[in-house]
């Protein structure tokens, strides 16, 4: 009785703990103050991409109005004030992972296309017919198709990890089929169909006892928590920018100084070469050579300015708060007797998949957006998971800290609506 | 709500809830399956055809109430229309719930499928209600390939 009760008084004062003034910070993103099917907006599909900071859309406006010109060349006045900027961005997303050198943080379009660099680049060069690729069955497809590809270029065998039925990393599972033919481990560090927060340092240390490179897909976990490559020492990271507050089109690769010296070009093109001529292209040094063509340099900007953002609010509070949010809106779900709650991980980021009895998600997603209230519904980009656990689809609410405590009240409202509807 | 009432009518409940003809026709003369990998909705449609006649149309699958629904009915109306009939009436179904044209012109051969009338203010769901019809317009024209409404 005693432990119970200083249980509650230790998550209290955690409760306590949480700093965010989240009214002032719904201040900050402009569109969230609007009506949709005269209902007020409840945005809850985080999980796809988040709303943007005031100080984000300005940042690319004011780079539009007074600072826009290519980088990296020219002396003219402007073109060095972007190329500042846009490389204050690289440094700005360098400080977010603890990166060890800005060179190691390469600007691409997506966290998918940092996947696909990876498994184009090394892959090509490292992995061969009879090799093997490890992932986990709770991958976006965007972590599968590209090692997929690489399979079918090269002869090499995907194998992948299951996932037991709280939508959890198999460990033992995953050592097992770790062996000397594994060139490389690609995995999610938060599943964003399932919410699942796996044990990504156990994973990469156990890789690295075998000396496998580990690539870990960051699109969901950088906006819900500290990432430090150097901690986790992971060989690759992926990071989305639109995920992250910032603006669609621009994401980043983090890839360790030596292995991405001596990674051949993944795009050729402008940025990249040192020197060329029809006999010999000399390629630039990192990180330029993974960056051919002109980048998207607002977005790197945006990008910047949402990082600077959300270290201000601090990741502490903002993980304290999400993790209130979740366990709010867990007891709220699981108080309507048809809802099922698919993916119930231990370690949680505040993702909440759910299929209500008898009713397709889809009808779920239409009723709810009578109500003003966004969520996504579907495979989210995850067939896989769909197959472990026999659903065609699902519908998705994914909290970020501009999201309160009265709008999961407006959600569970809103599904008992479906449930009522489609009695 | 009222909005909602208009899309999600009386007749699109009851046929999500209880469909007709959800059954696999087994030796069926044309058969065709559709997908929408979208949504995971998947659809089987079967149909007999004896003289020029629609004898049998049965489906079978999983989607949402309007795909369900939709299909339900489909197989209601066409039960008994010649070849001949069957395509002026998915040129106007599908142009009562994708169509181009403003003004909702619902030509009275449409009868119960009205009810869909309601769909072509939620974009999004357009093909829900039309993947069916597409995959017996590939199934009444023999087509092998899965089709999909991507």
């Amino acid at each position: 009785m005693n432990t119970i009760v200083s249980m509650q008084n230790t998550s209290d004062q955690r409760t306590d703990g949480v700093r965010l003034d989240v009214d002032r910070i719904r201040q900050d993103f402009p569109i969230l103050h609007q009506q949709v099917n005269g209902k007020p907006l409840i945005y809850l599909d985080n999980a796809a991409t988040k709303q943007k900071p005031r100080v984000v859309i300005d940042a690319v406006c004011r780079y539009y109005e007074k600072d826009n010109a290519n980088i990296h060349r020219g002396v003219h006045q402007l073109s060095v004030r972007a190329t500042d900027a846009f490389e204050n961005a690289r440094r700005s997303v360098q400080r977010l992972l603890n990166a060890a050198r800005p060179e190691e943080i390469i600007f691409v379009r997506s966290a998918t296309e940092a996947i696909n660099l990876v498994a184009s680049s090394f892959g090509r060069s490292n992995v061969g017919a009879g090799d093997e690729i490890v992932i986990s069955t709770m991958e976006h497809h965007s972590n599968i198709v590209p090692w997929q590809l690489l399979c079918e270029q090269t002869g090499a065998r995907l194998r992948v990890v299951p996932i037991n039925d709280d939508g959890e990393f198999m460990f033992d599972e995953y050592e097992a089929l770790l062996s000397p033919r594994t060139k490389m481990v690609a995995v999610v560090h938060i599943s964003n169909a399932l919410g699942t927060v796996n044990p990504i340092r156990r994973i990469i240390d156990s890789a690295h006892r075998r000396n496998i490179p580990v690539l870990v897909d960051g699109a969901q976990a950088a906006s819900h928590l500290k990432v430090d490559v150097r901690e986790l020492d992971c060989d690759f990271y992926a990071l989305s920018g639109h995920k992250l507050y910032g603006p669609t089109g621009i994401g980043a690769l983090y890839g360790k100084f030596d292995l991405l010296n001596h990674m051949p070009p993944y795009q050729g093109g402008g940025d990249m070469i040192l020197k060329v001529s029809f006999e010999k292209t000399t390629y630039n040094e990192l990180p330029f050579r993974f960056e051919a063509g002109t980048p998207n340099i607002a977005g790197a900007i945006g990008l910047g300015a949402a990082i600077e953002y959300v270290q201000r609010i601090g990741f502490n509070d903002i993980a304290a708060y999400e993790a209130e949010l979740l366990d709010y809106a867990t007891k709220a779900l699981k108080a309507i007797p048809e809802v099922r709650l698919i993916g119930t991980a231990k370690e949680k980021a505040s993702v909440l998949s759910f299929v209500v009895e008898g009713i397709h998600p889809h009808d779920v997603g239409t009723v709810l957006d009578q109500e003003g209230i966004a969520v996504r519904t579907g495979h989210h980009c995850a067939q896989p998971v769909m197959k472990r656990f026999g659903v065609p689809a699902m519908a998705r609410a994914s909290l970020a800290f501009y999201n309160t405590k009265a709008e999961i009240d407006e959600l569970a409202a809103g599904i008992r609506k479906v449930v009522e509807v489609f009695a | 709500m009222s909005d909602l009432s208009e899309f999600y009518r009386e007749l699109i409940l009851d046929h999500n809830k209880n469909p007709r003809n959800r059954r696999r026709l087994e030796h069926a003369d044309h058969t065709a399956e559709g997908f929408n990998p979208l949504c995971g909705d998947h659809v089987t449609v079967f149909v007999n055809v004896e003289d020029n006649v629609v004898k049998e149309v049965t489906f079978e699958g999983t989607g949402c109430a309007i795909s369900t629904a939709s299909a339900s009915l489909m197989t209601e109306i066409l039960k008994g229309k010649t070849l001949d009939e069957v395509k002026p009436i998915f040129d106007a179904f599908h142009e009562m719930v994708a169509g181009e044209s403003s003004a909702a012109t619902k030509p009275p051969s449409l009868g119960k499928l009205e009810v869909f009338s309601g769909v072509r203010q939620y974009p999004a769901r357009v093909k829900c209600a039309t993947l069916v019809w597409h995959t017996l317009n590939a199934a009444l024209t023999r087509q092998k390939e899965i089709v999909s409404t991507e």
